[in-house]
């Protein structure tokens, strides 16, 4: 007798075994010759600036935490359908206020705009006679939190 | 053969403790807070533990809220922790010590 | 039964290991991997406890929205000159006894009840998702409704406080 979760556990370990079974068997297989721009990061055939790990801008955090509030108000409403055929209206209206008063702070982040993404404006090259192209960088400013 | 609550309990003590042990020697506060998760996490097996040994389903609606709560806890918590870095630079929790007396 | 235990003792094995990971780790990136694991191991001791609501629920909230909350955290508070993840440690020592302290009045508690009043074991496998919602609707309904109110408090209170002030 096999449960439902222990089909899950069954894919899981699937899983698992396919991938590092897989990422095993190539690294009995292949020939190992790395030399320096083997082993650069790959970025398209471009030559790779700076780390990965720069730091991101605020705005994911607050599309993450906007995401995390409306999450766990998905996961309120499984519950409530399950038994909402037994309830009917009294469990219609519960969930009517519960998703009124997030409602409300879907609201907020709106007005206030924090679901707009503001796009960053493009610097054109300033081009005088002359001199060139002048050097565009961002300012300590600009990549601020 | 099935496996005692007492061995449920010695698994959330055992992260409780390792939880709090990150709590009070870690100077990250972003690592403060995962192990302040840690703790959460061990106190809500314990609980769902009581309430499938005692045949009881109302440790699991309490879960289900501290889960809730957690989730807000988080979302406040790391927006204080970014409010701190963009004004003082750090989040060496040694550093900021700004309320300590 | 015997592959029960097993599997009890390999999540376990799981879980505490990777709280380990997370407490001890000096690079904080893998410290979040790491959670990752023990979110999934206790996920799986809930199904083990007949809680499968809530282990889907664990891996939806913890995994899939404090988590991730938790890498942006770390991505936002690194320095962008010089890329510090590692992460220090302070006061070994009275750490170490109040660790001490706790562990014992904790392991103490655990221990009074290892030889207590014979508990039953769980019951076969049921769903758990309509008994909650059940509950939820009758006689958790006030609780229901305060946790949108606290949902709706953390939203507004935390997009305000990340809010990058133009004008500062």
């Amino acid at each position: 007798m096999i449960t439902d979760f222990g089909r899950v556990l069954i894919f899981l370990i699937v899983g698992v075994v396919f991938v590092a079974g897989g990422l095993i068997v190539a690294w009995l297989l292949r020939p190992n010759r790395p030399y320096p721009s083997k082993l650069a990061t790959y970025e398209c055939g471009e030559v790779p600036v700076g780390d990965t790990r720069v730091r991101f801008n605020v705005r994911f955090y607050v599309v993450a935490l906007i995401f995390l509030i409306f999450d766990v108000e998905v996961v309120f409403l499984f519950p409530w359908a399950v038994v909402y055929k037994n309830l009917g209206w009294f469990a219609f209206i519960e969930m009517l206020v519960f998703l009124g008063m997030l409602a409300v702070g879907y609201a907020y982040v709106w007005r206030k705009g924090d679901l707009d993404w503001d796009k960053p404006a493009p610097k054109v090259p300033r081009y005088e006679k002359g001199i060139g192209v002048q050097e565009t960088r961002m300012t300590e400013e600009e990549i601020a939190v | 053969m099935e496996i005692p609550l007492s061995y449920y309990l010695c698994l959330s003590v055992v992260l409780f403790v390792v939880g709090v042990a990150g709590v009070l020697t870690r100077r990250n506060a972003i690592v403060v807070f995962m192990c302040i998760e840690l703790m959460l996490n061990s106190v809500n097996l314990t609980l769902i533990a009581f309430s499938s040994f005692l045949g009881s389903i109302t440790g699991q609606a309490l879960v289900f809220f501290a889960m809730a709560v957690a989730a807000a806890e988080a979302a406040v918590g790391l927006a204080i922790v970014i409010a701190i870095y963009r004004n003082k630079r750090t989040v060496d929790i040694d550093k900021i010590n700004i309320l300590k007396w | 039964m015997q592959l029960f235990d097993v599997v009890f003792y390999v999540f376990a094995l799981i879980t505490i290991l990777s709280g380990c990971v997370v407490v001890f780790s000096k690079n904080i990136i893998y410290a979040a991997f790491s959670l990752l694991f023990t979110f999934f191991g206790v996920a799986a001791l809930y199904v083990l406890l007949h809680a499968d609501f809530l282990a889907v629920t664990q891996i939806l909230i913890y995994v899939g929205g404090i988590l991730v909350l938790l890498l942006f955290g770390v991505m936002l508070t690194n320095n962008v000159i010089s890329v510090e993840m590692k992460t220090g440690t302070i006061q070994a020592i009275p750490a170490l006894i109040i660790v001490a302290i706790v562990a014992g009045t904790l392991a103490g508690l655990s221990y009074s009840t290892w030889k207590g009043v014979a508990v039953p074991a769980p019951g076969g496998p049921q769903t758990t998702t309509g008994t909650l919602g059940q509950m939820l609707m009758t006689s958790y309904v006030i609780p229901f409704e305060i946790a949108s109110v606290v949902l709706l408090v953390a939203l507004i209170g935390a997009a305000m406080t990340a809010r990058r002030h133009r004008n500062s």
